[in-house]
């Protein structure tokens, strides 16, 4: 029973082109809809396989709710599991990650696993002869695709298939991945968890929201650019300068880093430029990746430098500093956001120093930029309450024919990545 | 110098920032001193692996500035913060160098919220122009590794 569960036309009406109503994000019904469906139909990453790098290593997370674990099996394939005893329903294994061996043993009744799921031994077993028991083991979730690493999972059997339901969007994924000279990534040096008092569309929309940063972080980003003001121009420029300054350039700079989208909810900005394309260049690296890929090539991959790229809804990623950060909803008003850096393996660990650098920097619950942002949707998530305007805006340079387009770029400030999420919202919504 | 100086200077650290005098407690930093707090237990390198802070002056002389700003919002209201500290041991100590370890229980606060934290603080104190200065004052979280929320002041 509920408001929307029962009305699937106010649901969808809760959605417009250019407009979405203030339930999307407080609505604990809207939310739960949201788990069952768009967070079930959608392809959620997982995790990264160099997270799980030998047989029986494994991860664990939950994904719409549901307790899921990763695993490296012997074959070196991954599985994911529901990390719940077919005997009562325990969880089998409950650190975040570690080494299983060869088996999963239930903590409670030793029912035990095998690294695929299925079950080797249960104590006693005879003790169920002539009952109802059915062998289970865990259950796996079939919709499993790992794409240069990146491992996704669709947990409902209704939705797109993974080529499908991100197309030329992985693009970023490659550029992500080309930017190591050996073409491989390993995550490394812990994740960041902060959480986010408000709904996660606000901290998904706010990735490409280019018309925040001069306000917002004018305190930190701004600080960091008044208090290096008056330098001699020969003094070297701090990373953290470099890192800091460029989100209080003016509303010119983010316009025309433009903004591009794809169909079912993807996209990023960045398309020209993007607040990382002025750092120092690192002759060693640069070198690596001529000598991997040729000047041409490794011209093309260091010269993209997109800012942030959203794989709706679950991962947003920044290509040109090996940086993700993943989102992972709690409840309507409460999102986790887990933030992970990568070495590219065969750059100089100087990268990864970068990388760890603008993710405490950035990324952190002790970040000033994050206390800023949060400050902000926060502020939304308590503000939407007020009467007057049940509506959220989403019409700056709204286009009518730009929902007809399968791909679109835009002027960089434009809210079109927002009202392609939501198009998406529409997409994987609908009962 | 002596121990019991040492000591006395970790007190005085922990006041000047529950009493938000952020000038005078940055001063306290040596010219190549850090902040460290750990996003991990048992971290070494402050380096290749995340933190949740790891700030040179440059870094602590913004937070600083930032905190005085009026576009500071998520200062409004400003955060307020306690150290509640057990007596400082010396580990270490030598004429030009002492490493002092203070548990304590830390308390911040904006609004109607409120967060706790058991902590401990390392102190690499080193003697500059005859006075103590932090070379590193490195902060283990107990759990430092858990999903936090915002946290604004200086544990």
């Amino acid at each position: 029973m509920g408001r929307y569960r029962d009305d699937p036309q106010a649901l969808l009406a809760l959605v417009e082109d250019d407009r979405v109503h203030r339930d999307v994000y407080t609505d604990p019904e809207v939310f739960q809809l949201e788990m069952e469906r768009l967070w079930s139909r959608s392809w959620i990453y997982v995790g990264h396989t160099s997270q799980v790098p030998n047989a029986g290593d494994f991860l664990t997370l939950d994904i719409a709710g549901k307790p899921v674990l990763l695993v490296r099996l012997a074959d070196g394939g991954v599985r994911l599991l529901m990390n719940r005893c077919a005997h009562k329903g325990s969880k089998v294994v409950y650190a975040p990650s570690g080494n299983a061996g060869k088996t999963f043993r239930c903590p409670y009744h030793a029912w035990t696993y095998r690294l695929d799921g299925s079950l080797a031994m249960i104590p006693l077993k005879e003790g169920y002869a002539g009952t109802r028991m059915q062998e289970k083991g865990l259950a796996a979730i079939e919709n499993l695709e790992t794409y240069r690493g990146f491992v996704f999972a669709r947990l409902s059997d209704r939705g797109l298939g993974f080529r499908e339901f991100f197309g030329d969007s992985l693009s970023s994924i490659d550029l992500l991945a080309d930017r190591s000279p050996e073409g491989e990534l390993e995550i490394t040096g812990g994740c960041l968890r902060y959480l986010h008092n408000c709904n996660w569309k606000m901290y998904v929309e706010n990735l490409n929201d280019t018309m925040h940063p001069m306000i917002a972080h004018a305190s930190s980003a701004g600080t960091a650019k008044r208090l290096w003001e008056g330098q001699p121009a020969d003094r070297p420029k701090p990373m953290a300068v470099e890192q800091f300054v460029p989100f209080v350039n003016g509303y010119e700079f983010f316009d025309q880093m433009g903004v591009k989208v794809y169909p079912h909810g993807h996209g990023f900005s960045g398309v020209h430029f993007s607040i990382h394309s002025a750092y120092s260049p690192i002759k060693e690296y640069e070198e690596a990746m001529r000598s991997a890929y040729g000047e041409e090539r490794a011209k093309q991959i260091l010269g993209t430098v997109r800012h942030n790229t959203v794989y709706y809804p679950s991962l947003t990623i920044k290509g040109a500093i090996q940086s993700i950060r993943v989102a992972r909803p709690l409840a309507a008003d409460r999102t986790l956001i887990e933030s992970w850096t990568f070495r590219l393996k065969g750059a100089p660990e100087s990268l990864l120093a970068r990388t760890v650098m603008y993710n405490r920097l950035i990324n952190s619950p002790m970040s000033v930029v994050g206390h800023d942002d949060l400050h902000c949707y926060r502020s939304i998530q308590e503000g939407l309450a007020g009467d007057g305007n049940e509506w959220v805006n989403l019409q700056r340079n709204y286009d009518p024919s730009e929902k007809e387009k399968s791909e679109a770029v835009a002027n960089g400030t434009s809210d079109l990545s927002m009202r392609n999420q939501f198009r998406a919202w529409r997409e994987l919504m609908a009962a | 110098m002596q121990a019991q100086d040492a000591v006395r200077f970790v007190v005085r650290e922990a006041r000047l920032l529950d009493e938000k005098r952020f000038e005078e407690w940055y001063e306290l930093f040596a010219e190549d001193g850090h902040y460290w707090v750990p996003a991990a237990p048992g971290q070494t390198d402050p380096h290749l692996h995340n933190s949740l802070a790891y700030e040179d002056r440059f870094l602590l002389k913004l937070r600083v500035e930032r905190l005085k700003s009026p576009l500071a919002y998520s200062q409004q209201p400003e955060s307020r913060c306690l150290h509640v500290l057990q007596a400082p041991e010396v580990e270490q100590a030598s004429a030009e160098e002492f490493l002092v370890r203070t548990p304590f229980l830390y308390t911040e606060t904006r609004g109607d919220d409120s967060q706790r934290y058991a902590a401990t603080a390392w102190h690499t104190l080193v003697v500059r122009n005859q006075s103590l200065r932090i070379k590193l004052k490195r902060v283990d979280i107990l759990n430092c590794d858990a999903m936090l929320p915002s946290i604004q002041l200086f544990l």
